[in-house]
């Protein structure tokens, strides 16, 4: 039986299946009382660090992992800092508790951006009271002593103490209020290429994310949901379910019925058994009224614009002026996380234990204390690998579901949505339409005027009004609409941006073609003139930096440079969530004339890196998450039904599909590292636009592309 | 429910189970095996693939009624440790980002290069078609040619 306490003393049990060896101290620990080992902690001068009498140093990673690597590149940030070599730490993942760790949420690409001097602070503090602790010990000047590997060395004479043997004396020190932070030029850990923390426990199968959980008692459950958002719970027979071998229980929480068995084989037979009679309480909505009411809505104005520079209107009715217009449509898309939903929930009168995967732990304790009218203190939630997030982990549905059925049956829960359930029941990515309007001025053959007209599915933004190329044209003005629903929407990896960066960066391509540039100079253009003489208020992104992508995607991927037979570049870039990312993607036209992305190159400016690897790997995935959207992905609704349930018609890129080489470069900088999980995806489904209208002549607006059908 | 011994990492198991109950029910809840991973109940994804003598397969599609006296293999039994040379070539590329999918694609992977110790690019995307949300599709083509390059054919 797994547990999923993570606990130092569940880790070493995990090491020993494992075979062992695979963090320090392993055998040393493994001999030793458990309890024995955590009362002998005895230096930890914040949540952070932990170093005990033997010199085990254990790093807390505070933030929900969900692939985007920050179990790996927090407590780098701390290693660092606190001077010991990367492989003589372990790491764990801290419990949920804000008043220690502040924030514990996994969105926004905020992880490393706002932990990165926090963090750096926590590591360094516990370094200088070693540094203090020595000092004290040798009766020497501080100044003269300084760490390394995990000891502290006294300059002048070469004595050294290991972290180990200082820690009793550093624990009655005061924590200093101000500590030197490393020079950067110093760093070791920072900027090198560190291995995902838990590989070996991924590729070896173990027990790490919240399905896997396994407790005694515990019974599966599997629940019948409304078939259309508009549906609402009317009544139930479970009859035949009774009769399933395994079900020992079937109970009904607000909108859901929910089947609880010893197996999930049995609970999911007894679910597909059950009547359950809906009733329509609110309109069953369609994706074609979605389309034709986005096209309604375009036709005009909204009230208050998001931007409004110069005189559109004056501009777009200037005979002078070429007219150029066009209209992008992006559909629905759910997030179908790999590991669906689920969550381990044991409800005990007033006393509550969650486990499971939430990109927003405090929010999901907050959201059942409510549903379960008991106090936040009595809820524990433990956080495990997660199979994904990508946004639908924000919210917390799933998590108040599974607490409401164990307090209404009594016993330990796991609750697990089939596929099905996770695509038909999700806070979906909100379909969009974009209508642009541009003038181009002969003359100077420059874009004199830039009308965006968006409308988005939900109360979003459908556009970033102050986003490129905002400031760099005279007359500009950007327009929003939303349409009300009762399909639930929400964030979805790069929200906003993963549907808005395609319009805008395949339309200022088209208007390059129109203008006969050169797609990249026409951006080079546009960023010297929101540099050197911007319109209207100051826009969301630094010119310099968002050059800066430009210049090397340009030299990395041979732009504008003789191709081999068949091969077409396309170009795009986007800034968000202080990310700069530019993408030229490598279309080839082969053998039997299909098209295929066969490479794409990436820059990226985050400030500096923290993890090489991490961070190549967040923007490959990004771009082969984007593009396997753009290629296949679409949701769509017909009278309040989701018309695809699973893989089988919600597709996804595979290996045949894949580009066979993603290149990743980083501009080197010494800013502040920004976030990198989100950046990386917006530009590549408008690069793949342009490359496949340089190879073909045809522009393709609507997502996703369905090349083969055309 | 009925009586089922199985062959499961080279070890004899009994199972009472209902005929219809996928392997990977079985291995997941009935003996403990949680490596091998619940994508889609469809055959779609891959997260459940199996050897099912030495092929890969995916457990969500194959009844234990349908075992008999084949022999299975799950992650837990490529090998105790992560030393199988597929595992290793993961590592070695740091392939994994949230990690779900893996277990099912590294044992897609060592199926191919059983049958294809020097797989060309080619072969990689007829053979490699499972899901990956996190999209490491890059590293696991990287990881592949890795391991026939270290001779996945030696073991």
């Amino acid at each position: 039986m797994s547990n999923p306490d993570f606990s130092r003393r569940h880790f070493l049990k995990v090491s020993a299946i494992a075979g062992g060896g695979v963090m320090f101290g392993f055998h040393l620990l493994a001999d030793a009382n458990p309890a024995q080992h955590l009362a002998d902690t005895i230096f930890s001068p914040n949540a952070y660090v932990s170093i005990d009498s033997k010199g085990l140093i254990t790093l807390m990673s505070p933030n929900p992992e969900i692939g985007q690597g920050v179990k790996t590149a927090l407590p780098m940030i701390l290693a660092e800092e606190l001077d010991v070599q990367w492989d003589k730490v372990v790491v764990e993942m801290a419990p949920l508790d804000q008043s220690k760790y502040g924030s514990q949420n996994a969105g926004g690409s905020g992880a490393i951006r706002g932990r990165f001097m926090p963090i750096r602070n926590a590591g360094a503090t516990a370094r200088q009271m070693l540094i203090t602790a020595a000092a004290q010990q040798w009766g020497v000047n501080e100044a003269d002593c300084y760490a390394e590997n995990a000891f502290i060395i006294h300059k002048p004479t070469g004595k050294k103490l290991s972290y180990g043997e200082l820690a009793a004396k550093a624990a009655v020190l005061p924590v200093p209020s101000t500590v030197k932070l490393k020079d950067p030029k110093d760093f070791k850990i920072i900027g090198t290429r560190v291995h995902n923390i838990d590989n070996h426990k991924i590729i070896t199968g173990q027990p790490l994310y919240g399905i896997d959980t396994r407790r005694e008692g515990m019974l599966f459950a599997i629940v019948a949901r409304p078939p259309a958002f508009g549906k609402t719970f009317k009544s139930f027979d479970d009859t035949e379910t009774r009769k399933v071998a395994g079900v020992k229980n079937v109970v009904q929480v607000h909108n859901v019925v929910a089947v609880l068995a010893t197996s999930t084989w049995a609970a999911k037979k007894g679910r597909d058994v059950l009547k359950v009679v809906w009733e329509d309480t609110s309109p069953l909505e369609s994706s074609t009224d979605h389309i034709a009411s986005f096209t309604e809505l375009l036709n005009n104005k909204s009230d208050k614009p998001g931007r409004n520079d110069g005189d559109i209107d004056a501009a777009l009715s200037n005979s002078n002026y070429k007219i150029v217009e066009a209209v992008y449509q992006v559909p629905v898309l759910s997030h179908a996380n790999m590991e669906p939903l689920n969550f381990f929930a044991d409800v005990k009168g007033d006393k509550v234990e969650l486990y499971g995967p939430t990109q927003v732990p405090a929010n999901l304790r907050g959201a059942v204390a409510k549903a379960l009218n008991v106090p936040q203190e009595n809820i524990t939630l433990g956080m495990p690998r997660q199979g994904g997030g990508f946004g639908r982990k924000l919210q917390t549905d799933y998590g108040v579901e599974a607490a409401l059925i164990s307090q209404a049956a009594k016993v330990p829960v796991q609750l697990l949505w089939m596929r099905e359930d996770d695509m038909q029941g999700d806070y979906y990515r909100p379909a969009s339409m974009f209508k642009y309007q541009a003038a181009i001025d002969p003359a100077k053959n420059e874009i004199a005027a830039w009308h965006f007209n968006g409308a988005v599915l939900s109360g979003g933004s459908a556009g970033k009004p102050d986003g490129f190329p905002a400031a760099s044209i005279a007359n500009y003005r950007a327009d929003n609409h939303s349409l009300k629903t009762n399909i639930q929407t929400g964030p979805w990896r790069a929200p906003t941006s993963n549907s808005v960066a395609f319009a805008d960066e395949c339309f200022l391509d088209e208007l390059a073609h129109q203008m006969k540039k050169d797609p990249i100079a026409l951006r080079l253009e546009l960023i010297e003139k929101a540099k050197n003489q911007p319109a209207g208020k100051a826009a969301s992104y630094d010119p310099a930096k968002y050059k800066s992508v430009i210049d090397l995607v340009t030299q990395i991927s041979g732009w504008g440079k003789p191709k081999k037979p068949n091969v077409y570049q396309g170009f795009a870039a986007h800034f968000s969530f202080n990310t700069y990312a530019a993408h030229v993607a490598e279309v080839t036209k082969m053998k039997n004339g299909k098209l295929r992305v066969t490479k794409v190159y990436s820059a990226i400016n985050c400030g500096r890196v923290v993890n090489q690897s991490g961070a190549e790997t967040q923007v490959e995935g990004a771009i082969i998450d984007g593009l396997s959207h753009a290629l296949f992905s679409k949701v769509t609704f017909d009278k309040g039904a989701v018309e695809q349930t699973n893989f089988h018609t919600y597709k996804f890129l595979r290996m045949k599909d894949a580009p066979i080489e993603v290149m990743v470069k980083f501009v080197q900088t010494d800013d502040a590292p920004t976030g990198l999980g989100e950046p990386g995806l917006p530009p590549i489904a408008p690069a793949v636009g342009n490359a496949v209208f340089a190879a073909t002549g045809i522009r393709y607006r609507t997502l996703p592309f369905e090349f083969e059908k055309a | 429910m009925a009586s089922y011994k199985i062959s499961v990492n080279n070890k004899l198991v009994t199972v009472e189970a209902d005929a219809d109950t996928p392997m990977l029910w079985v291995l997941r809840d009935h003996l403990n095996l949680v490596g091998t991973k619940f994508g889609c109940g469809i055959a779609q994804c891959g997260a459940c693939t199996v050897h099912f003598n030495g092929f890969a397969m995916r457990s969500c599609q194959l009844p234990i009624s349908e075992v008999k006296d084949s022999k299975i293999t799950t992650i837990e039994g490529l090998s105790t440790d992560g030393s199988h040379p597929v595992q290793k070539a993961w590592s070695e590329m740091d392939v994994p980002q949230c990690g779900y999918c893996q277990t099912g694609q590294i044992m897609a992977a060592s199926a191919l290069l059983k049958q294809n110790p020097h797989p060309t690019d080619n072969d990689i995307d007829l053979a490699m078609n499972n899901i990956c949300r996190c999209g490491t599709h890059y590293r696991i083509r990287k990881a592949i040619h890795l391991a026939a390059e270290k001779g996945v054919a030696a073991r």
